[in-house]
C-alpha cells in the first residue's frame, strides 16, 4: 500500500478538525436566550451588615441559632468533632481574647456572645478557595457559598480566623431532625457557613435570626443607606469587632 | 505487516465490540411512559412546563446548570422563559412542585438511560402530593 | 526500559508483593472513607488538616532535594553526582506522585478537583500549587528518563533536555516556597503567620531529602550491584549537616521571637508542643523525641570522624528522617488549629483507616521508586559492564 503513516495522521487530524466545525459553529450562532432577574419583592441592600446588643441575650437563649439551623437544615451530629454550625455562643473571653483582664467581672468574662460568620469585606477564606465555591458578591458584600462546586479541601476553613466555617465530615440528612423542604441540605465533603440568609432577602425578608429574636437584639441592615438603623447605631455607640488587625474587615459589629 | 488473515476479523470483532451498546438494547426495552397527570398538574389551567416538552427533553439538566449559576453566584432567583413568563428558579419547589412524581417521572427516566444526577444528595425532595 | 523492573531476584519480588498488599488495603480503606465521609478519620471541626495534609507537606520538601544533587552537577560540574542525579530525580518523581495522592485523598469531593482547572484560581496559592507541582513532576520524569535512556545508548542526551535541567533547578525552590506559601500567608493562624515558613521548609527539606537519598544508596549498595561513591555520599552527608543546622537554627529563631515578645497569641502553640497547654500535651512528647532525634544526629553528623564512619552516617541519616518527618509532619499542621480560633483546644489522633490509607500512599510511592530505581540500576549496572 502506498500509504504512509504521515499522511493517515494528516487525514485523521483534518478529520478531527472538521468534526468540531459544527459544535462550534452552534455554540456561536445560539439565539437569544431567555433571561434571569433578580426577584422584584427582594430586600436591596449594597452592603450588609449586622449589630448584636449582647446584653439583651437571655441567659441560655438559642432562638436565633434554633431558627437559623432549623431553616437551614444545619444537621446535629450530636459529637463536637463531626459538629456542623452556622450561628453559636462563645464566652466573651474567647470571642475577644486580649480584651479581659484580671479585674473583669467573672460574668462578663464568661457572658455567652453570639458568633457567626463576619461576611468580611476583605476575606482571607475567599483568596484561599482554589475553585471560587465561595466567593463576595460585588452587589450586597455577601460571602457565599456555593456547594456545587465545593471540593471539600478546607483551605477556607484553615483561613477564617473566626473559626466560622463546618465541614461535612459525614453525609448530614441522617442528622437532620426535620427537614425544611423549602432549603437544600448540603452534601459531605463540603464546607458550609452562615450566608446572612440571602434566599429570605430574596424574599424581602429579614434573617431567621434577626427575626426570631424576641429581645430585637440583632440588628440587620444595609451600611450604606445612611437611613437604615444599623448604620445609625454604628455612629451613635462604639463597637467591637472580632480581631480587626487582622485587616479582614469584619461586618459584625458588637455592642458589649 | 500487514496480515490479512489476523486484521480483518481482528477489526470485525472490535467493531462489534465497540457498538455493542448501541445495538445490545434495541428492541428489548422501550423506553418508560413519563406520567404527567400528577395532581399539582391537573390544577393548572393551563398545562405547560417552564419550556416545551422537547426543550426539555434534551437540555433540562442545561438549563438547571443555569439556574444553578444563576441562583447561587449571581443572587438573582427568577427566570424568564421564551414567552415572558416568570418562574422561580428551584429543582425542589417549581419543578416538582408540578412533577411531584419523581420516582415516575424522573427516576424512571434516568434509570432507563443509565444516569445517576447526584442533585438529590442536597436538594430534597418535597414530601407533599408525591405519588 | 520499563521491562527492566519486570525482571528480578526473590527479595525484589518479595518487597514489591509486600507494596501492592499495602497498596491494596489503603485502597478498600479509602473506599470505606468515600462512603461514610472524612469523619472516619481522626479530623475534627477545629482540626480541618491532619495526617493527609501533613505527609503532602513533607514530601513536597523530598521531592525538592533533588536540586541538592542537580545544581552542583550541572551548574558547577560536580564529577561525583553524575552517577547519581538520576536517583534524586526519581526520588522527586515518587514524592511528587505522593503529594498529589495525598491531597486528593484529603478532599471531601475528589470527582470534583477538576473544578480547580475549569476555574482556575490565581488568588489560591493551591492554584499554584498545583501548577508547580505538576510542572516539576512532569520536569523530572522528561529529564531522568531521557538522561537514562541516553546513557543506555551511550549517547548525549538531546539538547532539549539542558534547558528544562536549568529550569528544575528555581523549579525546585518554587515548589516548596509555594507549599510554604499554603500556610504563611493565613491571617487567622498564628502559628504559620511568619516569614520563616518559607526557609525554614527548604533548610529542613534539604535535611530530609539528602538523608533519604543517604539510605537509599546505602540500600542500593547492599541489595544490588550499584555503588553511589564513598565521594558522593560524603558530598551528601555535609549537605544535611549544613541544612540539619539551618533547620535547628530557624526553630530556635521562632523560638527567640515568640518567647521574648511574649505575646500570647503566639507563644501558646509552642507551649502546646514542647510544655504542653491548659492539661493537653498529646504532642509533647513526640516534639521532644524529635528534638532528642535532632541533637543526636547533628553530633553524629559536625564530627567528620562519625560522618565518614557509614554506620553512624546511617543511624545519623535515619534520625534527621524520623526528626524531621515529626516536626513537619505531625508538629506544624496540627498546631496550627491548637487553639482554635476560639481559643478551644481540640486534639488529634489519627484513626485505623486514616493510617491505613496513609500507609497505602506511602507504599504507592515506594512502589514507583522501586519500579524506577530498579530501571535506573539496571541501566547503569549495565553500561558500566
Amino acid at each position: 500500500m502506498n500509504f504512509s503513516r504521515r499522511v493517515l495522521l494528516k487525514i485523521a487530524g483534518i478529520t478531527l478538525i472538521g468534526a468540531g466545525v459544527r459544535p462550534a459553529l452552534e455554540a456561536l450562532g445560539a439565539g437569544e436566550s431567555p433571561k434571569t432577574l433578580a426577584s422584584p419583592n427582594r430586600l436591596a441592600g449594597k452592603r450588609w451588615a449586622m449589630a448584636i446588643h449582647t446584653q439583651k441575650c437571655p441567659a441560655g437563649c438559642r432562638e436565633c441559632i434554633d431558627a437559623c439551623h432549623r431553616e437551614h437544615n444545619v444537621p446535629d451530629f450530636g459529637n463536637p468533632k463531626d459538629e456542623v454550625k452556622w450561628i453559636w455562643n462563645e464566652p466573651f473571653k474567647d470571642v475577644f481574647p486580649g480584651q479581659e483582664h484580671r479585674y473583669i467581672d467573672e460574668r462578663l468574662k464568661e457572658k455567652p456572645v453570639l458568633v457567626l460568620c463576619n461576611h468580611c469585606d476583605n476575606p482571607p477564606c475567599v483568596r484561599v478557595c482554589p475553585t471560587q465555591a465561595t466567593f463576595k458578591r460585588q452587589e450586597d458584600g455577601i460571602v457565599m457559598m456555593d456547594y456545587h462546586r465545593c471540593i471539600g479541601c478546607r483551605f477556607c476553613i484553615a483561613g477564617c480566623p473566626y473559626g466560622a466555617r463546618s465541614m461535612n465530615f459525614r453525609d448530614p440528612r441522617p442528622f437532620i431532625k426535620k427537614i425544611n423542604f423549602q432549603f437544600p441540605t448540603r452534601t459531605k465533603g463540603v464546607v458550609e457557613k452562615c450566608n446572612f440568609c440571602e434566599e429570605r432577602l430574596a424574599r424581602g425578608l429579614m434573617p431567621a435570626c434577626v427575626e426570631a429574636c424576641k429581645e430585637k437584639a440583632l440588628v440587620f441592615g444595609d451600611l450604606e443607606n445612611p437611613a437604615s438603623d444599623i448604620r445609625k447605631l454604628l455612629q451613635a455607640q462604639l463597637t467591637l469587632r472580632r480581631r480587626p488587625e487582622l485587616g479582614t474587615k469584619p461586618q459584625v459589629y458588637y455592642i458589649i | 505487516m500487514f496480515d490479512p488473515g489476523k486484521v480483518l476479523p481482528g477489526l470485525v470483532i472490535f467493531l462489534i465490540l465497540l457498538t455493542f451498546p448501541f445495538w445490545y438494547g434495541k428492541g428489548r426495552t422501550a423506553p418508560p411512559a413519563l406520567p404527567v397527570d400528577t395532581p399539582e398538574i391537573q390544577k393548572l389551567s393551563v398545562k405547560k412546563c417552564i419550556e416545551p416538552t422537547p426543550f426539555m427533553k434534551a437540555s433540562h439538566m442545561e438549563l438547571l446548570n443555569k439556574w444553578r449559576d444563576a441562583v447561587v453566584r449571581d443572587g438573582n432567583h427568577l427566570y424568564a422563559n421564551h414567552e415572558g413568563k416568570k418562574f422561580s428558579m428551584s429543582l425542589s419547589q417549581t419543578c416538582l412542585g408540578c412533577h411531584s412524581n419523581k420516582e415516575k417521572f424522573c427516576d424512571a427516566c434516568h434509570n432507563y438511560s443509565g444516569v445517576k444526577p447526584n442533585c438529590w444528595s442536597c436538594h430534597v425532595v418535597p414530601q407533599e402530593g408525591r405519588t | 526500559m520499563l521491562e527492566k523492573a519486570l525482571i528480578g531476584d526473590r527479595k525484589y519480588w518479595t518487597w514489591v508483593g509486600f507494596l501492592i498488599l499495602l497498596i491494596g488495603m489503603g485502597g478498600f480503606y479509602y473506599l470505606r472513607q468515600l462512603d461514610y465521609g472524612l469523619g472516619i478519620t481522626g479530623m475534627s471541626r477545629n482540626v480541618s488538616w491532619a495526617l493527609y495534609i501533613a505527609q503532602f507537606t513533607f514530601l513536597v520538601g523530598v521531592a525538592a532535594s533533588a536540586v541538592m544533587l542537580v545544581l552542583p552537577y550541572y551548574l558547577h560540574n560536580y564529577k561525583a553526582f553524575g552517577k547519581i542525579t538520576i536517583l534524586g530525580e526519581f526520588l522527586a518523581v515518587a514524592s511528587v506522585f505522593m503529594c498529589v495522592t495525598f491531597i486528593i485523598v484529603d478532599l471531601g469531593q475528589p470527582a470534583r478537583a477538576f473544578n480547580m482547572i475549569l476555574y482556575p484560581s490565581p488568588s489560591s496559592i493551591l492554584f499554584w500549587d498545583m501548577i508547580v507541582l505538576s510542572g516539576y513532576l512532569l520536569l523530572n520524569v522528561a529529564i531522568g528518563w531521557t538522561v537514562l535512556a541516553s546513557e543506555k545508548k551511550s549517547i548525549p542526551p538531546p539538547k532539549w533536555v539542558k534547558p528544562l535541567i536549568y529550569l528544575s533547578i528555581p523549579w525546585a525552590i518554587s515548589i516548596h516556597t509555594v507549599t510554604a506559601f499554603i500556610y504563611a500567608g493565613l491571617p487567622g493562624r498564628s502559628f504559620w503567620l511568619t516569614a520563616v515558613m518559607a526557609p525554614r521548609f527548604l533548610g529542613s527539606a534539604f535535611a530530609s531529602g539528602p538523608a533519604l537519598l543517604i539510605l537509599l544508596c546505602f540500600i542500593l549498595r547492599k541489595f544490588t550491584r550499584f555503588d553511589a561513591g564513598k565521594e558522593a555520599i560524603q558530598a551528601l552527608a555535609k549537605i544535611v549537616t549544613y541544612a540539619l543546622i539551618a533547620s535547628i537554627f530557624f526553630v530556635l529563631m521562632e523560638i527567640f521571637t515568640v518567647f521574648y515578645s511574649q505575646v500570647p497569641e503566639h507563644m501558646q502553640h509552642f507551649q502546646y508542643l514542647f510544655v504542653g497547654l491548659h492539661g493537653h500535651y498529646a504532642l509533647v512528647p513526640w516534639m521532644w523525641a524529635a528534638v532528642i532525634l535532632a541533637a543526636i544526629a547533628l553530633m553524629l553528623l559536625i564530627n567528620p570522624r562519625t560522618r565518614q564512619n557509614e554506620v553512624l552516617l546511617a543511624v545519623a541519616c535515619a534520625a534527621v528522617f524520623a526528626s524531621l518527618w515529626i516536626e513537619k509532619g505531625l508538629g506544624l499542621v496540627v498546631t496550627g488549629f491548637i487553639p482554635s480560633p476560639l481559643e478551644k483546644i481540640t486534639e488529634y489522633y489519627p484513626t485505623g483507616p486514616e493510617v491505613a490509607i496513609t500507609v497505602g500512599v506511602w507504599a504507592l510511592g515506594l512502589l514507583i521508586l522501586t519500579v524506577l530505581y530498579k530501571i535506573a540500576i539496571e541501566v547503569k549496572v549495565e553500561i558500566e559492564e
